[in-house]
Protein backbone atom coordinates (compact mmCIF):
# COMPACT_ATOMS: atom_id res chain seq x y z
CA UNK A 1 0.00 0.00 0.00
CA UNK A 2 2.41 2.70 1.21
CA UNK A 3 5.76 2.11 -0.48
CA UNK A 4 8.68 4.47 0.14
CA UNK A 5 7.75 8.01 1.21
CA UNK A 6 8.55 10.69 -1.36
CA UNK A 7 10.98 13.54 -0.65
CA UNK A 8 8.00 15.85 -0.94
CA UNK A 9 5.97 14.06 1.74
CA UNK A 10 8.98 13.96 4.09
CA UNK A 11 9.50 17.71 3.64
CA UNK A 12 5.80 18.30 4.33
CA UNK A 13 5.96 16.18 7.51
CA UNK A 14 9.08 18.07 8.70
CA UNK A 15 7.28 21.39 8.25
CA UNK A 16 4.19 20.15 10.09
CA UNK A 17 6.23 18.81 13.02
CA UNK A 18 8.23 22.04 13.21
CA UNK A 19 5.01 24.09 13.26
CA UNK A 20 3.49 21.92 16.01
CA UNK A 21 6.64 22.27 18.13
CA UNK A 22 6.80 26.01 17.53
CA UNK A 23 3.23 26.43 18.70
CA UNK A 24 3.85 24.30 21.77
CA UNK A 25 1.38 21.59 20.71
CA UNK A 26 4.02 18.89 21.19
CA UNK A 27 7.67 18.44 22.03
CA UNK A 28 10.26 16.07 20.58
CA UNK A 29 9.98 14.07 23.82
CA UNK A 30 6.19 13.67 23.28
CA UNK A 31 6.81 12.34 19.78
CA UNK A 32 9.49 9.90 20.91
CA UNK A 33 7.31 8.67 23.78
CA UNK A 34 4.40 8.12 21.41
CA UNK A 35 6.57 6.27 18.87
CA UNK A 36 7.99 4.09 21.65
CA UNK A 37 4.52 3.26 23.00
CA UNK A 38 3.19 2.46 19.49
CA UNK A 39 6.17 0.18 18.82
CA UNK A 40 5.80 -1.54 22.19
CA UNK A 41 2.11 -2.34 21.65
CA UNK A 42 1.66 -5.89 20.38
CA UNK A 43 -0.93 -8.65 20.37
CA UNK A 44 0.91 -10.17 23.33
CA UNK A 45 -0.75 -7.52 25.49
CA UNK A 46 -4.23 -8.56 24.38
CA UNK A 47 -3.24 -12.21 24.79
CA UNK A 48 -2.13 -11.60 28.39
CA UNK A 49 -5.43 -9.85 29.11
CA UNK A 50 -7.37 -12.83 27.72
CA UNK A 51 -5.31 -15.36 29.68
CA UNK A 52 -5.83 -13.42 32.89
CA UNK A 53 -9.58 -13.18 32.22
CA UNK A 54 -9.65 -16.98 31.74
CA UNK A 55 -8.10 -17.54 35.18
CA UNK A 56 -9.29 -14.59 37.28
CA UNK A 57 -13.08 -14.00 37.49
CA UNK A 58 -12.71 -10.51 38.98
CA UNK A 59 -10.42 -9.46 36.13
CA UNK A 60 -12.82 -11.00 33.61
CA UNK A 61 -15.64 -8.90 35.04
CA UNK A 62 -13.50 -5.75 34.79
CA UNK A 63 -12.40 -6.59 31.23
CA UNK A 64 -15.99 -6.93 30.03
CA UNK A 65 -17.23 -3.87 31.93
CA UNK A 66 -14.35 -1.49 31.17
CA UNK A 67 -11.72 -2.70 28.71
CA UNK A 68 -9.64 0.47 29.10
CA UNK A 69 -9.37 0.00 32.88
CA UNK A 70 -8.48 -3.67 32.33
CA UNK A 71 -5.70 -2.63 29.92
CA UNK A 72 -4.41 -0.06 32.42
CA UNK A 73 -4.36 -2.81 35.04
CA UNK A 74 -1.91 -4.67 32.77
CA UNK A 75 0.35 -1.62 32.57
CA UNK A 76 -0.90 -0.22 29.23
CA UNK A 77 -1.14 3.56 29.16
CA UNK A 78 -4.58 4.24 27.70
CA UNK A 79 -4.54 8.06 27.93
CA UNK A 80 -5.03 9.46 24.45
CA UNK A 81 -6.40 6.16 23.15
CA UNK A 82 -10.05 5.54 22.28
CA UNK A 83 -11.97 3.48 24.86
CA UNK A 84 -11.54 -0.29 24.56
CA UNK A 85 -14.56 -2.57 24.50
CA UNK A 86 -14.30 -6.35 24.87
CA UNK A 87 -16.68 -8.80 23.20
CA UNK A 88 -17.29 -12.03 25.09
CA UNK A 89 -17.58 -15.15 22.95
CA UNK A 90 -20.02 -17.75 24.25
CA UNK A 91 -20.49 -21.42 23.38
CA UNK A 92 -23.20 -20.38 20.88
CA UNK A 93 -21.96 -16.91 19.86
CA UNK A 94 -18.79 -15.88 18.04
CA UNK A 95 -17.64 -12.28 17.47
CA UNK A 96 -15.79 -10.98 14.41
CA UNK A 97 -14.38 -7.43 14.35
CA UNK A 98 -14.16 -5.27 11.23
CA UNK A 99 -14.09 -1.57 10.43
CA UNK A 100 -16.03 -1.14 7.19
CA UNK A 101 -15.48 2.63 7.05
CA UNK A 102 -11.71 2.72 7.51
CA UNK A 103 -9.49 0.49 9.64
CA UNK A 104 -10.19 1.25 13.34
CA UNK A 105 -8.27 -1.26 15.42
CA UNK A 106 -7.45 -1.56 19.15
CA UNK A 107 -3.81 -0.60 18.62
CA UNK A 108 -3.11 0.05 22.30
CA UNK A 109 -3.51 -3.66 23.08
CA UNK A 110 -2.93 -5.30 19.65
CA UNK A 111 -0.29 -3.09 18.02
CA UNK A 112 -0.36 -2.32 14.33
CA UNK A 113 -3.17 -3.94 12.32
CA UNK A 114 -2.28 -6.59 9.73
CA UNK A 115 -2.55 -5.55 6.09
CA UNK A 116 -5.54 -7.75 5.40
CA UNK A 117 -7.53 -5.98 8.14
CA UNK A 118 -7.18 -2.73 6.17
CA UNK A 119 -7.94 -4.31 2.78
CA UNK A 120 -11.10 -3.36 0.92
CA UNK A 121 -11.85 -7.07 0.49
CA UNK A 122 -11.87 -7.85 4.23
CA UNK A 123 -13.80 -4.68 5.09
CA UNK A 124 -16.48 -5.34 2.49
CA UNK A 125 -16.77 -9.09 2.93
CA UNK A 126 -16.52 -9.55 6.71
CA UNK A 127 -19.79 -7.72 7.23
CA UNK A 128 -21.63 -9.32 4.31
CA UNK A 129 -20.39 -12.93 4.23
CA UNK A 130 -18.62 -13.50 7.54
CA UNK A 131 -18.89 -17.28 7.30
CA UNK A 132 -17.13 -17.35 3.94
CA UNK A 133 -14.38 -15.09 5.32
CA UNK A 134 -13.91 -17.33 8.37
CA UNK A 135 -13.71 -20.38 6.10
CA UNK A 136 -10.90 -18.73 4.14
CA UNK A 137 -9.02 -18.26 7.41
CA UNK A 138 -9.48 -21.99 7.96
CA UNK A 139 -11.97 -21.42 10.77
CA UNK A 140 -14.87 -23.80 11.16
CA UNK A 141 -17.33 -22.85 13.89
CA UNK A 142 -19.05 -25.68 15.73
CA UNK A 143 -22.61 -26.30 14.52
CA UNK A 144 -25.18 -23.98 16.05
CA UNK A 145 -22.77 -21.12 16.75
CA UNK A 146 -24.10 -17.74 15.62
CA UNK A 147 -21.85 -15.00 14.30
CA UNK A 148 -21.97 -11.44 15.52
CA UNK A 149 -19.98 -9.08 13.31
CA UNK A 150 -18.92 -5.95 15.17
CA UNK A 151 -18.42 -3.05 12.76
CA UNK A 152 -16.12 -0.59 14.48
CA UNK A 153 -17.54 2.64 13.08
CA UNK A 154 -17.04 5.30 15.71
CA UNK A 155 -15.27 6.01 18.98
CA UNK A 156 -14.71 2.59 20.55
CA UNK A 157 -12.12 -0.01 19.62
CA UNK A 158 -13.10 -3.66 20.01
CA UNK A 159 -11.28 -6.85 20.98
CA UNK A 160 -12.68 -10.39 21.25
CA UNK A 161 -12.47 -12.47 24.41
CA UNK A 162 -12.44 -15.98 22.91
CA UNK A 163 -13.57 -19.14 24.68
CA UNK A 164 -10.88 -20.92 26.65
CA UNK A 165 -9.97 -24.07 24.75
CA UNK A 166 -10.94 -27.38 26.32
CA UNK A 167 -7.99 -29.33 27.67
CA UNK A 168 -6.30 -26.31 29.26
CA UNK A 169 -7.67 -26.87 32.76
CA UNK A 170 -5.13 -25.99 35.42
CA UNK A 171 -2.81 -24.18 33.00
CA UNK A 172 -0.92 -21.15 34.29
CA UNK A 173 -1.59 -17.71 32.82
CA UNK A 174 1.67 -17.55 30.83
CA UNK A 175 1.00 -20.86 29.15
CA UNK A 176 -2.55 -19.81 28.28
CA UNK A 177 -1.37 -16.45 26.91
CA UNK A 178 0.99 -18.26 24.53
CA UNK A 179 -2.06 -19.92 22.92
CA UNK A 180 -3.67 -16.60 21.96
CA UNK A 181 -2.77 -14.82 18.73
CA UNK A 182 -3.74 -11.57 17.07
CA UNK A 183 -6.20 -13.37 14.79
CA UNK A 184 -8.09 -14.76 17.80
CA UNK A 185 -8.44 -11.25 19.21
CA UNK A 186 -9.96 -10.01 15.93
CA UNK A 187 -12.11 -13.13 15.71
CA UNK A 188 -10.97 -14.59 12.37
CA UNK A 189 -9.79 -17.75 14.10
CA UNK A 190 -10.19 -19.60 17.39
CA UNK A 191 -7.55 -20.57 19.94
CA UNK A 192 -6.97 -24.29 20.11
CA UNK A 193 -4.41 -26.69 21.51
CA UNK A 194 -1.63 -27.27 19.03
CA UNK A 195 -2.30 -30.36 16.99
CA UNK A 196 -5.90 -30.54 18.18
CA UNK A 197 -8.54 -30.28 15.47
CA UNK A 198 -11.40 -27.89 15.87
CA UNK A 199 -14.82 -29.40 16.29
CA UNK A 200 -16.68 -29.36 12.99
CA UNK B 1 -28.90 12.44 28.66
CA UNK B 2 -29.48 9.65 26.19
CA UNK B 3 -32.84 9.24 24.51
CA UNK B 4 -32.83 5.45 24.09
CA UNK B 5 -32.35 2.73 26.71
CA UNK B 6 -31.00 -0.78 26.18
CA UNK B 7 -33.72 -2.90 24.58
CA UNK B 8 -35.27 0.00 22.66
CA UNK B 9 -36.28 -0.72 19.06
CA UNK B 10 -34.76 1.88 16.78
CA UNK B 11 -34.50 2.64 13.08
CA UNK B 12 -31.46 4.18 11.42
CA UNK B 13 -32.59 7.27 9.50
CA UNK B 14 -32.97 6.57 5.80
CA UNK B 15 -31.04 9.72 4.97
CA UNK B 16 -28.26 10.22 2.42
CA UNK B 17 -26.81 13.66 3.14
CA UNK B 18 -23.56 12.71 1.41
CA UNK B 19 -25.41 12.95 -1.90
CA UNK B 20 -25.81 16.72 -1.59
CA UNK B 21 -22.50 17.82 -0.04
CA UNK B 22 -19.13 16.45 1.05
CA UNK B 23 -19.65 14.69 4.39
CA UNK B 24 -17.80 12.64 6.96
CA UNK B 25 -20.34 10.12 8.23
CA UNK B 26 -19.87 7.21 10.61
CA UNK B 27 -23.23 5.61 9.81
CA UNK B 28 -22.63 2.77 7.33
CA UNK B 29 -24.80 2.99 4.21
CA UNK B 30 -25.91 -0.63 4.58
CA UNK B 31 -27.82 0.26 7.75
CA UNK B 32 -29.76 3.29 6.51
CA UNK B 33 -33.46 2.64 7.07
CA UNK B 34 -32.76 -0.60 9.01
CA UNK B 35 -34.36 -1.54 12.33
CA UNK B 36 -32.33 -2.75 15.25
CA UNK B 37 -32.19 -2.97 19.03
CA UNK B 38 -30.14 -0.82 21.38
CA UNK B 39 -27.72 -3.02 23.35
CA UNK B 40 -25.79 -0.48 25.32
CA UNK B 41 -25.25 3.26 25.70
CA UNK B 42 -21.53 3.69 25.01
CA UNK B 43 -21.22 7.25 26.26
CA UNK B 44 -21.05 10.69 24.73
CA UNK B 45 -18.56 11.69 22.06
CA UNK B 46 -17.93 14.83 19.97
CA UNK B 47 -19.91 14.70 16.73
CA UNK B 48 -17.41 13.34 14.16
CA UNK B 49 -19.37 14.94 11.32
CA UNK B 50 -18.29 18.35 12.68
CA UNK B 51 -14.78 17.68 13.99
CA UNK B 52 -13.78 16.09 10.66
CA UNK B 53 -14.12 19.57 9.17
CA UNK B 54 -12.41 21.38 12.04
CA UNK B 55 -15.68 22.60 13.54
CA UNK B 56 -16.45 22.21 17.26
CA UNK B 57 -18.10 18.82 17.72
CA UNK B 58 -20.97 18.97 20.17
CA UNK B 59 -21.23 15.91 22.42
CA UNK B 60 -23.62 13.26 21.08
CA UNK B 61 -24.76 10.02 22.71
CA UNK B 62 -23.39 6.90 21.02
CA UNK B 63 -25.18 3.53 21.09
CA UNK B 64 -24.25 -0.06 20.35
CA UNK B 65 -27.12 -1.25 18.17
CA UNK B 66 -27.76 -4.86 17.11
CA UNK B 67 -29.19 -5.75 13.67
CA UNK B 68 -30.23 -9.05 12.12
CA UNK B 69 -27.79 -9.96 9.37
CA UNK B 70 -30.07 -11.66 6.86
CA UNK B 71 -32.60 -8.87 6.12
CA UNK B 72 -29.76 -6.46 5.32
CA UNK B 73 -28.20 -8.58 2.57
CA UNK B 74 -31.00 -10.96 1.60
CA UNK B 75 -28.54 -13.76 2.22
CA UNK B 76 -26.69 -15.34 5.08
CA UNK B 77 -27.67 -17.41 8.07
CA UNK B 78 -30.68 -16.92 10.32
CA UNK B 79 -29.61 -15.72 13.77
CA UNK B 80 -26.37 -14.07 12.66
CA UNK B 81 -26.16 -10.41 13.63
CA UNK B 82 -24.14 -7.24 13.17
CA UNK B 83 -23.50 -4.79 16.01
CA UNK B 84 -22.60 -1.20 15.16
CA UNK B 85 -21.90 2.09 16.94
CA UNK B 86 -24.54 4.62 15.89
CA UNK B 87 -24.88 8.24 17.04
CA UNK B 88 -28.23 9.33 18.47
CA UNK B 89 -29.00 11.86 15.76
CA UNK B 90 -29.07 8.98 13.26
CA UNK B 91 -31.67 7.00 15.23
CA UNK B 92 -35.44 7.22 15.45
CA UNK B 93 -38.02 5.16 17.32
CA UNK B 94 -39.05 2.04 15.39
Amino acid sequence: MAGEPTAESIALLDKLVAALKRRGVMTEEDIQARVASADRASPETGARMVARAWTDPAYRELLLRDGSAAAEAMGVRMAGNPPLGVLEDKPDLHHLVVCTLCSCYPRAVLGYPPHWYKSVAYRARAVREPRAVLAEFGTALPAGVKIRVVDSTADYRWMVLPLRPAGTEGWAEDRLAALVTRDHLVGVSLPALQGATQAA
Amino acid sequence: MSRFAPGARVRVRDAWPERSAPMHLRTPHYLRGREGEVQRVLGTFPNPEAIAFGRPGEPRPLYHVLFEHKPIWNEGQEGDTVMVEIFEHWLEEA
